[in-house]
């Protein structure tokens, strides 16, 4: 229920980062979310198309990175992979345990951005024949 | 034209987790234990709260609450009648407390200003730095509260035993992250056959080890175990 004010903080973040990047178009947004991050991928997804509309990376798409919880079983030395969240038991020895070293990840991982090649000088110089031709 | 990767590696919530790092320093300069108490709606959060905030009273500790609702103030006045400062926060249609909401709602409540309280509370003055326990009732929702820190020490999960002993395994993000978990309505639990074996096991499958309270705000029952727990945490925060 709460991925849509989620999603709008990525989109806020990524404007702002790429703020930096005058002229360059953001095309792929990548994000990480753990398994217990409670938040739902599809909702994401769906909030996204919403949330970029109008926006100056409206063309941007969006990929999320799921992450499974691993936790760290002291007896085995060992970290493993959960399969779900229903039980929070070492894979290999089957002790409970509560330390938990991925899955709750809910972060922006990066930006793919497009540059042209002479920086903004390029874009420039084709906005202008642009907006010059029809006339 | 070049394609670059830019890394971010940004949390999401960044915004909110700086804040609620904020709040937790200063909830800890002020002395005061303050806990994060989630549930489903209807699992007996407020009448829990209540019964807390009356017994806490009654043994001299210094309470206060915040409490969190889609619309209306009912329960900050059901709690104002316990005589603890409360304020209510509404948030009109989101599902969730934020650190946002928490600091806004605390002006007045600052340590020194000593500024009028709530309309409900409205002859008091409440300085964080004279309380010894702050509670905060989150929105009615298992899912979406746990993605949100709001600078609490304690993070409570409740569940009622009405609400079937295999809620921890359907809502495993909040269980996991809880740092304790209170069974409420247990006067009514042979009535509804709740099986307490089974609720166990499935709350210590997904938070191995946490302490579990079985209480009820009716009866009074579970109570004095779960005040010596407060008064506990306090104790070794502080």
């Amino acid at each position: 229920m709460h991925e849509l004010s989620i999603i709008s903080s990525v989109v806020d973040t990524v404007t702002e980062s790429a703020a930096a990047y005058p002229g360059a178009r953001v095309v792929e947004v990548r994000l990480r979310v753990g398994a217990l991050a409670s938040v739902v991928v599809d909702s994401l997804e769906f909030c996204w198309g919403i949330a970029i509309a109008g926006t100056s990376i409206e063309d941007a798409k969006l990929v999320v990175h799921t992450l499974p919880v691993v936790v760290w079983c002291d007896g085995c030395q060992k970290a493993s992979e959960l399969e779900g969240v229903q039980s929070f038991r070492c894979p290999q020895c089957g002790e409970l345990t509560i330390d938990l070293r991925q899955g709750r990840e809910l972060e922006i991982e990066a930006i793919e951005i497009d540059e042209m090649d002479e920086a903004g000088e390029t874009e420039q110089a084709g906005k202008m024949k642009e907006s010059e031709g029809p006339r | 034209m070049t394609t670059r990767i830019v890394e971010l590696r940004q949390g999401i919530l960044k915004k909110n987790d700086e804040l609620a790092r904020v709040l937790r320093e200063k909830f800890r300069s002020a002395g005061v234990l303050v806990l994060n108490l989630v549930s489903s709606p209807g699992t007996g959060k407020t009448a829990f709260l209540e019964r807390t905030l009356r017994d806490l009273r009654g043994r001299g500790s210094r309470v206060a609450a915040l409490v969190g609702d889609l619309e209306t103030d009912n329960d900050a006045r059901r709690l104002a009648a316990s005589g603890a400062p409360v304020r209510q926060i509404n948030t009109h249609g989101i599902c969730h407390l934020d650190a946002e909401m928490i600091e806004r709602h605390l002006t007045g409540w600052e340590i020194g200003t000593g500024q009028q309280v709530s309309e409900s509370a409205s002859k008091q003055l409440v300085l964080l730095s004279d309380l010894d326990y702050l509670f905060i009732e989150n929105v009615g929702n298992l899912v979406c509260p746990s993605s949100y820190d709001l600078g609490e020490k304690i993070r409570v999960a409740l569940l009622s035993v009405t609400e079937g002993e295999d809620k921890p395994l359907k809502y495993p993000t909040l269980f996991n992250s809880a740092d304790a978990a209170v069974i409420t309505k247990i006067d009514i639990a042979e009535a509804v056959e709740f099986d307490r074996e089974l609720a166990l096991r499935n709350i210590n499958e997904i938070r191995p080890g946490i302490r579990v309270f079985e209480t009820s705000a009716k009866t009074g029952a579970g109570m004095a175990e779960w005040l010596g727990y407060l008064q506990e945490q306090r104790s070794s925060s502080f």
